[in-house]
């Protein structure tokens, strides 16, 4: 749990009552790591450093009845109040209190004797979750490969400014939601320089089928395949057994890389050689669908995982995990099998003598 | 049914070979193409008859469609399919199987089929212990008949013990009840298969709905049991094996001897010989009651028959065991996986009705595994190779008396033939005059064998006729590894790529060096550490199954007996790719994915 009113509080400090304060993204990366999963370290920015900062930005308390009286289909009105408000968030000197709070945070995320900068991801971490999540999801931004104090400070007020994007204002007031319920924690998380990275499900993205997992890898950082700017390689591993259902691997033309010099990420061609080449080696794909099935058990339903590798030398590759969420799109539509359960064990068999064959 | 765009030939659209037009009279009036057949869907049924067949083991067609359409159509009523009708074409065995459509005719037939059906497997371990009876009654039958030798003068006692029948009536008599008891036991063997099917289909149909992308091979293993009749014979061997290293009869067995060197240099070995000697005799009968094959051929021989095929295998074994290596099927293993994967599928399932329903159907398959399995021995194996060495002992009488040139030319006459052949004999026997049949058997025996060569040449297409839009027949699926998908990729021309696809019916990926073999003959030419090609892999061909790294076939579904056995020994095994042993070579280099089912060539 984290502490009141704190600023700032790192993954294994948060527990599933800390949604309204930590966002359902950092909660979710606080379970895992409580649940001895290798997520790269990270703390959450409080929706109390939002709250705080807010009167730093909104001295007067204007914004959120300048965005209630909006019509939901006046696009320029939007447009214009979203600008506005973009400009004033992301350019607000921070309260020194948070300021102080996310930096010392920061500096302790890059080691505590360490002088050089760590590489972090900062994401949003929306406090309007689940069943919501999924269309809200994608509305905020992330700042990838952000390095240095002043950069964090800038993502971060850039990831509280994408409160005020236009879709994101379009979306609140399509639903009415209050803007005085709205707040947004921010994930400041150590980044893996993937050699490959992607997505994981839990179950078939194609049929639902729940015993299997589907792997899909690419090279370099996982934006590129979530990003759908890659064909990935997809891998099938059956859930009980372990075994290698199936494997498409694809010619992969390009894959995102950390910008060392300006920061962020850029995307360069795969060399020749590389392209067509397996992005997982078998034995990754069996620990990667081991921690897949670890991580469904602890939640009790199928997830949508993202995870990255990472190559040191000669070493056994590392697998992290950088988030998981529920499965929606099967979960949605499961039906029963079976209605009532037959009163004769052996009446079952009319279903294949009984009737005439049908697809 | 709709039918989509033909793409084989209709069955009156084959072409005899030319040169075998006459000796096709061999095969009896109703296993011919008639003009209706155009109409309907068949296949080649190359999974039981690899080879073309020969007129007396036509036999092994007719008697299994006699009893298998009998048990649908008339006994348990099943309201949906009736029999499978046959045609021989070139000496190849099509199969067509007959469907109910019409909703009135399969609403009548239902209340029927439940009485029945219901009936069986209610009391099914009490009439399979009844089964188990019948069937050595039978067995013993087979082995009981004395093939007459009508000699020169009747015995005294003929006359003197006033018993009034010469031996030509024996000589009929016996070989009707050689007939009669081949048909009694395939009688036997669909007593309890069709309803056994049954239960593993309906089972598969509903992991199948539950779980979209399971493959029959994983239901199967949730399925298949541990001990069978069919893996006691090479359990027999490794026993044997153990028992010659323990006695110290092993050095007796080396690679380059005959089995009858091995016996005879046992022997020599005092009491530990005698000792090995003694548990080898009452090992093999019943258990080298196994066929070479899978016993629908007249020449697939039983290990007693020719010991080759064991003594090589114990001799693999004593060299396994002296390397330290165990031989005992991990059984408490396999056991504890088929439970944990049908434990870990069943807590996947959506609800409690689910469960409920999986625990209904997966525990009626374990109640039907044990026949579904071990009938192969008693009727296939046993029955089968027992029944074809009673008529070699005909064979026998009639090549004495001239009729035929070799006793194994009996089986180039069909079985109305031998009976016409045979009463030729009692006629010219009891006239005292040489029989007719001198001079009509032979030239049609001569014409045959030709025929049956030439039939060998020819590349029966997999299938004949219209083909069915949706061929979704899970009996199909499971024992002949047939589908839409694989029918499709059967009738287009076989590719140049360098991929063939089947059914992964053993998982593991293995790259290793092919060995093609067509037939039973060639078994002894597969090294060690081969991936074996083959046309269709029998239950016997276990003890190479140590030996090779792979199996790949043109033919089997995951629930055949290879597929059970290749995963027993953890051999990957892909089955059903239609032309692996067209296209593959001996001596090239593949890779065989038994859990994808692809086979790759790699050069």
């Amino acid at each position: 749990m984290a502490a009141p009113h704190a600023h700032v509080a790192w993954f294994e400090e948060l527990g599933e009552g800390d949604r309204d304060v930590a966002g359902g993204k950092a909660v979710s990366l606080g379970r895992l790591t409580a649940a001895g999963i290798r997520v790269p370290p990270g703390y959450v920015i409080t929706t109390s450093a939002f709250r705080q900062a807010c009167t730093a930005f909104d001295p007067a308390g204007t914004i959120a009845q300048a965005v209630e009286t909006l019509g939901t289909d006046d696009e320029a009105a939007c447009r214009a109040v979203s600008a506005e408000l973009r400009a004033r968030v992301e350019s607000a000197p921070l309260p020194a209190d948070v300021e102080t709070a996310i930096l010392a945070a920061y500096r302790t995320l890059c080691g505590a004797e360490s002088a050089e900068d760590a590489p972090v991801a900062v994401r949003s971490s929306a406090t309007m979750e689940d069943g919501s999540d999924a269309s809200f999801a994608g509305l905020q931004d992330t700042f990838l490969w952000v390095r240095g104090e002043a950069a964090v400070l800038d993502a971060v007020r850039r990831c509280w400014a994408s409160l005020y994007s236009e879709p994101s204002i379009a979306y609140r007031r399509r639903l009415r939601l209050p803007e005085s319920a709205m707040a947004m924690g921010v994930v400041v998380q150590q980044m893996v320089d993937a050699r490959s990275a992607g997505v994981m499900f839990t179950r078939s993205p194609v049929t639902g089928d729940v015993s299997l997992i589907a792997i899909s890898s690419s090279w370099g950082l996982g934006s590129a395949v979530v990003g759908g700017e890659v064909t990935p390689d997809e891998f099938v591993v059956n859930k009980i057994t372990g075994e290698l259902a199936r494997q498409t691997i694809s010619d992969k033309a390009i894959r995102h890389v950390p910008n060392r010099t300006t920061g962020g990420t850029t995307e360069e061609p795969v060399p020749q050689e590389q392209r067509e080449l397996a992005s997982l080696s078998g034995d990754e794909v069996k620990r990667l669908a081991t921690l897949g099935r670890e991580i469904e058990r602890h939640y009790g339903r199928a997830q949508d995982i993202e995870w990255a590798i990472c190559q040191n030398g000669d070493a056994e590759t590392e697998i992290f995990l950088l988030q998981s969420r529920p499965e929606t799109v099967w979960s949605s539509k499961e039906t029963r099998l079976v209605e009532t359960v037959s009163a004769n064990p052996f009446a079952n068999v009319l279903s294949i003598f009984g009737a005439p064959r049908k697809e | 049914m709709e039918t989509r765009t033909r793409s084989f030939p209709l069955p009156s659209e084959v072409e005899p070979i030319a040169g075998t037009e006459a000796a096709d009279a061999m095969y009896p009036y109703f296993t011919k193409v008639g003009p209706e057949d155009d109409a309907r869907f068949w296949f080649y049924n190359g999974m039981h008859f690899p080879e073309p067949i020969p007129a007396f083991d036509a036999i092994t067609a007719e008697a299994p469609y006699i009893s298998l359409g009998a048990y649908n159509t008339r006994v348990f009523v099943i309201p949906t399919v009736k029999g499978i009708e046959h045609r021989i074409i070139n000496g190849r065995v099509y199969i067509s199987a007959i469907p109910i459509t019409d909703p009135a005719e399969i609403g009548a037939r239902v209340p029927h089929f439940e009485e029945r059906a219901f009936y069986y497997f209610g009391k099914w371990n009490e009439l399979y212990a009844q089964w188990n009876e019948k069937i050595k009654v039978l067995l013993a039958s087979i082995e009981s008949i004395e093939v007459p030798q009508l000699p020169e003068f009747e015995d005294k006692a003929v006359v003197f013990e006033g018993r009034g029948i010469a031996q030509n009536h024996y000589l009929i008599e016996r070989y009707n009840r050689a007939i009669e008891a081949y048909l009694l036991m395939w009688q036997y063997h669909f007593e309890f298969l069709v309803l056994g099917y049954g239960a593993y289909l309906t089972f598969f149909e509903f992991c199948k709905k539950a779980f979209p992308e399971i493959s029959v091979q994983m239901v199967a293993r949730m399925v298949a049991g541990v001990d069978t009749a069919m893996l006691r014979p090479d359990d027999e061997l490794k026993k044997l094996a153990a028992l010659a290293l323990e006695t110290g009869v092993d050095g007796s067995f080396t690679e380059n001897r005959s089995a009858a060197q091995i016996l005879a240099d046992v022997e020599t070995r005092g009491g530990a010989g005698a000792r090995w000697l003694a548990a080898f005799e009452e090992a093999r009968r019943p258990w080298f009651n196994i066929s070479t094959g899978d016993g629908f051929y007249h020449h697939h021989r039983n290990w007693n028959d020719d010991l080759a095929m064991p003594f090589s295998g114990m001799t693999r074994y004593i060299a396994e065991l002296r390397a330290g290596r165990t031989l005992e099927r991990p059984t408490e293993r396999l056991k504890q996986e088929r439970e944990q994967i049908a434990a870990e599928y069943r807590g996947l399932l959506p609800g409690d009705a689910e469960r409920a329903t999986f625990d209904q159907m997966l525990g009626l398959c374990h109640l039907v595994f044990p026949f579904v399995e071990d009938h192969k021995f008693y009727c296939e194996n046993w029955a089968a190779t027992s029944f074809f060495n009673k008529i070699r002992e005909f064979g026998m009488v009639l090549a004495r008396n001239g009729l035929l040139a070799d006793s194994e030319d009996i089986f180039q006459l069909n079985r109305y033939e031998v009976g016409m052949a045979l009463a030729d004999l009692a006629l010219s026997w009891a006239s005292g005059v040489p029989a007719k049949g001198t001079r009509h058997w032979p030239p049609i025996v001569a014409e045959r064998k030709a025929a049956l060569a030439k039939f060998a040449e020819w590349s029966p297409p997999p299938a004949l006729g219209p083909v069915p839009e949706n061929i979704q027949d899970p009996l199909l699926l499971m024992l002949w590894g047939i589908t839409s998908e694989q029918l499709q990729a059967w009738a287009a021309p076989p590719s140049e790529g360098s991929e063939l696809r089947g059914f992964g019916a053993s998982p593991g990926v293995v790259e290793g060096i092919a060995r093609v073999v067509r037939n039973i003959d060639e078994i002894a030419s597969v090294r060690e550490g081969e991936i074996l090609v083959c046309p269709v892999t029998a239950p016997s061909w276990a003890p190479i199954f140590g030996k090779i790294k792979a199996t790949v076939s043109d033919i089997g579904g995951a629930m055949s007996h290879a597929a059970i056995v290749a995963r027993e020994y953890g051999m990957p095994a892909v089955l059903g790719t239609g032309h692996a042993t067209k296209r593959i070579k001996t001596g090239q280099r593949l890779r065989v994915d038994g859990t994808s089912g692809v086979v790759t060539i790699l050069e």
